[in-house]
Formats: structure tokens, C-alpha cells, sequence
């Protein structure tokens, strides 16, 4: 009798015992990069480069963290942005994120920009278990959970928003001839080939003529005019914001009147069509998921006026027509809702855990109707955009928001 | 057809935005016997000086001229700052300061004016012109180029500097025994070839946009069309650079992919290496010991 409560006893204590140290354990269950202040996040951008005119994306995140910060941090930890400049440069990339993971001990790489550059960091942070979280690309390959657990997209993949344009196509314009200009690498090939799958077997008899361009091109308008000849009547441009202004320009210069599909990369007023000159731009077709900032109909909404006053009260003065600072502002407001679901349980497990779990979430900027889910096997939170046309000095929408998976 | 003549006119634009920026390699390569890397990061950085006075309000004209000087003063500054220094070095080490030049001035166009794309005002009317073949814009900017081509041709034929520089260049123990001043002559070879830089990225500004990687593609091909013109001919850098423009667009349509548009240039000045190493215009430097 008095053995076995002896043993109860020594059993209770031991529960207790371990009770106390899990209990213990929970209240500081951090991965690397994270202390009971401060969670450190890595970033690469291009701030030099070709690709620069995204950098603001960076910029964007630094100053929106550093408002946070200011009141008061998540669960009264600070957030400590290590942003870099890989120059939209691969082998620069892999420098400067081995460098953040093994030297910085960054908790997550974040909104780490373009689709080379992301390829060149995928696998080793994959092999090491960093969260490689809401990568700045649209590119089809990175909605993989299942060989790349630790990857996770955010923008609408540049094959749903090619798939979108498909079926609009299929649907208003059956006859179409289509031509297809996309820059010669991932990225401009995911919106051939989006385009190739939504056309599903029309796509041969539809599709034309395809020409390609390299960032190192001074111009694209050889291939205009090649695209031009082939008497297309639809043209579907993939192109970053200096090429694709050039292609508004030049479509409209040699008088060729295409039903013309800008892709999302290069749709900013601020940046495209304002250089290519906005009358040439009339008629433009894009697909858009976030409000555009010189869209008048968003200029009296609370949610624009706050950006606004974010963006005047950061020194972001000169980027208020670029809708990249709306998307990366959505981005960072996206990375703090995650971190906040995750409470005080601060692995890298348990944060790619709460970021696969985002159900309807709603942010501030995107377009009504439009919200953020994700689950264990879809790590491409952003599926809806809606088309909108360019009427000469922004974009006015039209028709239903649209599903492109 | 259609088709044919719009490569062709296309390629004649591009070419004249090359040829501008093959006459600033040539002017230096005849002032200083040196091929100058930076020369496309020098114009575009004198591009954002014309754009900030144009915005500051200025009538464009009277920009240009003020970015001239300015252009001008800075590549005497440069050559006296950085590059005497490696003067009697080898010549290798003066394509690399060059090389150092090209990465500080992107670097620091991009930070002093952020790498967003920025419209640059054209001084020539936007129309289409011979059935949309070409605008006026295009033609206004071979007519620059024509008109820096003129000045420079009779620049080295018929003036004093002009063959004083060329004297400095070739042989500068020789010209200085002649009583020419040869540090005089390589500062002042580096402003005009700044300037006529500067005139370059004035002109292509409209048509690719200003930010500060505007010149990095436009450089090679400015390249190719000075060596196929022959590296010390003026006429034949214009030449040169438009061949390479309208080469580029035929070969890229109707021969090979336009993927393969940026290697036909390279093909071109391995062909020119090979077999024509002084150019369709050029002479070849002859030394005396």
C-alpha cells in the first residue's frame, strides 16, 4: 500500500516535473533568428540593375516593418528587416542568403524578388529547412508543396493570369489569331505556356506567331513588326515594364490596331504607360487582383487614404503611382498576419504551418472579392483577378472577378 | 514586303542609336587610343543632367547645350582624376579603371535618381511618317547623328586641335618634342567624347526610356558598329552602327530566332576581327620607331 502510493507520488512529480519544463519549453519555442524581441527576416531585391524598378518592393516592406515596429512589434516582438541588393543577379542571390542564413541566422527568407533569383536559392533552402516564404515571382513552379515544403508563392501565378486571358479570348473573341511577345526565360515562357493550357487543343490553329526578347535587347521592335506581319489580330505581351512600354509604343507607332493583353508584370500606369505615351495605350486589356493607386474610383476609400499617409509618412512620396508599393505593401501585411497566427510558437515548422493555413484572409489593397487562402497541398494563396482596360489614364475594370485555376 | 521595308526602316532607327554612341568610342579611340567601357554609362548619367534641368523647367534646347559643357568638363575631370594615374601602366589597366567607371556610374545614377523607368522628352514631333514606317522622331535622331558626324569629321581634317589630338594619340613622345601639349590634348579628347556621349543619350532617351541601364544593351552594338566601320573612322562608326541595326533585325527574322538577335552582334565583330581587322573604313595605325 504505502509502496504504491510512494510510486504515485514519484509518478505525480515526474508529470508534474514535465509538465512544468514543456510548459516551460512553450513559452520560448523559437527557431533561429527569433528572441522574446526581436524576429530577424531576411530579403533579397533588386535596388540596382536591370530589374530595379522592383525595388521599391523592398523599400516597401523596410518601412511598413519599421511602422510596426514603432507600435510596439507582433506580440511585442520587433521586427528586424535584413534587406540586400542581388541586383537581380543569381549567383548574387546564393551569396547574400547563405550569408543572411548562416551568418545573420535569419528566422525565413521573405518576399526574396524574381524568378531566376528564387530559383538559385530554392533547393539549398529546401535542404536546410528555411521557409522560403511569399516569394516576389508569379511563376508556376513554386506552388509545389509536395518537393518543396518550405517554398511558399504569393502572387497569382503568371499561368492562372494567362489562363484568364485564354478564356476570355476563347469566350469573346472565338476567331481570334493570336500573337504572343514574352521575354526568353521562366517567366515569359509560364505565360506562353498558361496560355498553350487554357486554349487547350484550339491553341495550334489560335496561336500564330510567338516572338521572344532578351533584357539585354535595346529595343523589341523588330519583333513588333514581326508579330505584325504575321496578321494577328490579339497580342499577348509578357514583358517587364521597359518592354512592354516599348510594345505599347511601337503597336500603336506602325498602326496596328490588336486586341492587346498586357501581363500584370508590366501594367503600372506610373511606369509603362505613362512613358509609352497614355493615348498610345487606349484599349489595353491587363488582368489585375489589387487596387491600382491611380485609379480614382479607390482614391476616396479609407484603405487608400491609410496607404497613402503610409507612403507620405515614410519618404515613399515618389512612388504613390506605382502599383508595386501596393503590392509590396500587401506582401509585408501578409507576412506580419502569418507571424502574429503563429503567437509565441516561433518555429520555421510552425510558421510555413500557419502560412498553409490562411483561409479567406482579406487585405486591405486587393480587390474586393479577392482574398488569400492556402492548405497543406495549395501554396498559391492568390487564385482570382479580374480584367480591366486602359482608357487613357487607368485602368477601369469590368467584368466578374475570375478563377483561373 | 511590308514587312521587309519595316525591318529595314526599324533597323536603320536602332542603327542611329548605336552609330550616336560609336561616334563617342571613336572620338576617344582617336584622342587616346583607348576603348572607353564607360563611355554608354558616361552619356546615360549626362542624360539624367539634361532630364533634371528639363524638369527644373528649362526649354530643352537650352538644357542640351548646358549638359553639353557640363559633359563636357566632366570627362576632363575624369581623364585628369582617374585616369592619368594609369597613364604609362598597360593598357590593361586602363580598361579596367574604365570598366570601374561604367559600375560607379550606373551605381550612382541609380541612387541619386532610383531606377524607375522615366519618360524623356523628344525635341522632335511624334508622326508617323512613309506609311508608318518610321516616325519623325527616328529621322530627327539620324539627323543628329549625321550632324555630330559632320562636326567631327571636320573637327580631325581641317583644325589644328583636331590634329594636334590625333598627333598625341598616335605617338605622344613625337608630339610632344613638336610642342604639343599631349596631357592637354587626352582632357580634352575625353570632354568631346563625353559630350558627343551626352548627345547620344539625349537622343535615344525618348525612344528606350531613361533609367539608369538604358546604355548597357545599346554599348555592344555600339561596339560592333564601330569596329565594322573601323575603330578610328567617324563615317564609318555611323555606317557600322547602322549595318549592325538593320542586320540584327533581317538575321533575327527571317534567318535565325530573334533569341539569337544579341549574338548576331557578336558574330559580326568576331567576323570583323578576323577577316577585316581595320574596319570597312578604318587605317590601320602605322608606328614609327
Amino acid at each position: 500500500m504505502r509502496a504504491k502510493q510512494r510510486l504515485l507520488r514519484g509518478l505525480c512529480a515526474a508529470a508534474g516535473l514535465m509538465l512544468a519544463t514543456s510548459s516551460l519549453h512553450a513559452a520560448g519555442q523559437y527557431g533561429p533568428g527569433v528572441t522574446d524581441t526581436e524576429i530577424k527576416i531576411g530579403n533579397t531585391n533588386p535596388y540596382s540593375g536591370p530589374a530595379s524598378s522592383y525595388g521599391i518592393n523592398g523599400k516597401v516592406h523596410a518601412a511598413y516593418f519599421a511602422m510596426i515596429n514603432e507600435r510596439g512589434g507582433i506580440n511585442g516582438r520587433k521586427i528586424n528587416y535584413i534587406t540586400r541588393d542581388d541586383s537581380y543577379s543569381p549567383p548574387k542571390t546564393v551569396e547574400l542568403v547563405r550569408q543572411m542564413v548562416e551568418q545573420d541566422q535569419v528566422f525565413l527568407l521573405f518576399a526574396t524578388l524574381g524568378t531566376p533569383p528564387n530559383m538559385a536559392i530554392h533547393g539549398y533552402l529546401n535542404d536546410n529547412k528555411v521557409p522560403q516564404l511569399f516569394v516576389a515571382t508569379g511563376a508556376d513552379q513554386w506552388n509545389d508543396p509536395k518537393h518543396f515544403p518550405w517554398t511558399m508563392m504569393w502572387l497569382p501565378s503568371y499561368g492562372i493570369e494567362s489562363r484568364i486571358y485564354a478564356n476570355y479570348i476563347l469566350k469573346n473573341l472565338p476567331n481570334a489569331k493570336i500573337a504572343v511577345l514574352y521575354q526568353n526565360d521562366d517567366y515569359g515562357k509560364d505565360y506562353l505556356n498558361g496560355l498553350r493550357a487554357g486554349l487547350g487543343d484550339k491553341a495550334a490553329k489560335m496561336i500564330v506567331a510567338t516572338q521572344s526578347y532578351e533584357t539585354t535587347d535595346p529595343t523589341i521592335d523588330s519583333q513588333v513588326v514581326a508579330l505584325q506581319a504575321s496578321g494577328a489580330d490579339v497580342l499577348l505581351t509578357a514583358a517587364i515594364p521597359k518592354f512592354a512600354a516599348q510594345t505599347v509604343r511601337k503597336v500603336y507607332d506602325i498602326g496596328w490596331k490588336p486586341t492587346h493583353f498586357l501581363n500584370s508584370v508590366g501594367n503600372s500606369v506610373g511606369t509603362v504607360m505613362k512613358p509609352a505615351g497614355l493615348e498610345k495605350g487606349v484599349g489595353t486589356i491587363s488582368a489585375t487582383y489589387i487596387m491600382d493607386p491611380t485609379d480614382p474610383q479607390w482614391q476616396d476609400t479609407p484603405e487608400y487614404k491609410e496607404w497613402l499617409a503610409f507612403m507620405n509618412n515614410h519618404g515613399l512620396s515618389a512612388n504613390v503611382t506605382d502599383v508595386q508599393a501596393a503590392i509590396g505593401y500587401s506582401y509585408a501585411q501578409t507576412l506580419v498576419e502569418v507571424l502574429k497566427m503563429c503567437g509565441d510558437n516561433l518555429t520555421r515548422e510552425n510558421v510555413m504551418k500557419q502560412a498553409a493555413s490562411l483561409h479567406n484572409l482579406r487585405l486591405p489593397l486587393l480587390l474586393p472579392g479577392i482574398t488569400l487562402s492556402t492548405s497543406a497541398d495549395d501554396f498559391d494563396p492568390i487564385k482570382q483577378m479580374q480584367l480591366q482596360k486602359f482608357d487613357g489614364t487607368t485602368w477601369k475594370l469590368f467584368g466578374e472577378v475570375l478563377s483561373g485555376s | 514586303m511590308h514587312q521587309l521595308l519595316q525591318q529595314i526602316f526599324s533597323g536603320l532607327a536602332a542603327g542611329a542609336i548605336y552609330a550616336s554612341l560609336a561616334l563617342a568610342l571613336v572620338m576617344i579611340y582617336r584622342a587616346t587610343n583607348l576603348v572607353n567601357f564607360a563611355q554608354g554609362e558616361m552619356a546615360m548619367f549626362s542624360t539624367y543632367i539634361a532630364w533634371t534641368l528639363v524638369n527644373a523647367g528649362l526649354p530643352f534646347w537650352g538644357a542640351f547645350l548646358i549638359t553639353l559643357a557640363v559633359s563636357f568638363l566632366g570627362g576632363m575631370a575624369i581623364e585628369r582624376i582617374v585616369i592619368r594615374p594609369v597613364e604609362n601602366a598597360p593598357i590593361l589597366a586602363a580598361v579596367v579603371v574604365t570598366i570601374g567607371l561604367l559600375l560607379i556610374f550606373n551605381s550612382l545614377a541609380g541612387w541619386i535618381y532610383s531606377y524607375t523607368l522615366q519618360e524623356f522628352p523628344s525635341p522632335f514631333p511624334d508622326r508617323p511618317l512613309f506609311g508608318a514606317l518610321m516616325t519623325t522622331r527616328d529621322i530627327g535622331v539620324i539627323a543628329v547623328t549625321l550632324v555630330v558626324l559632320a562636326v567631327l569629321f571636320c573637327f580631325f581634317r581641317f583644325t589644328t586641335t583636331g590634329l594636334a589630338m590625333r598627333a598625341a594619340a598616335q605617338n605622344p613622345e613625337s608630339a610632344r618634342l613638336c610642342g604639343i601639349h599631349v596631357g592637354r590634348m587626352l582632357a580634352i579628347g575625353w570632354g568631346l567624347a563625353a559630350a558627343i556621349g551626352a548627345v547620344a543619350g539625349i537622343m535615344v532617351a525618348p525612344a528606350l526610356f531613361l533609367d539608369p541601364n538604358m546604355m548597357s544593351g545599346v554599348l555592344l552594338y555600339a561596339f560592333t558598329g564601330a569596329l565594322i566601320g573601323g575603330i578610328t573612322s567617324p563615317v564609318g562608326a555611323v555606317i557600322g552602327g547602322l549595318i549592325v541595326g538593320v542586320t540584327e533585325n533581317l538575321v533575327g527574322t527571317y534567318l535565325i530566332a530573334s533569341q539569337l538577335k544579341f549574338t548576331v552582334a557578336l558574330i559580326l565583330i568576331i567576323l570583323v576581327l578576323l577577316f577585316r581587322p581595320n574596319g570597312l573604313f578604318g587605317t590601320a595605325i602605322v608606328r614609327r620607331v
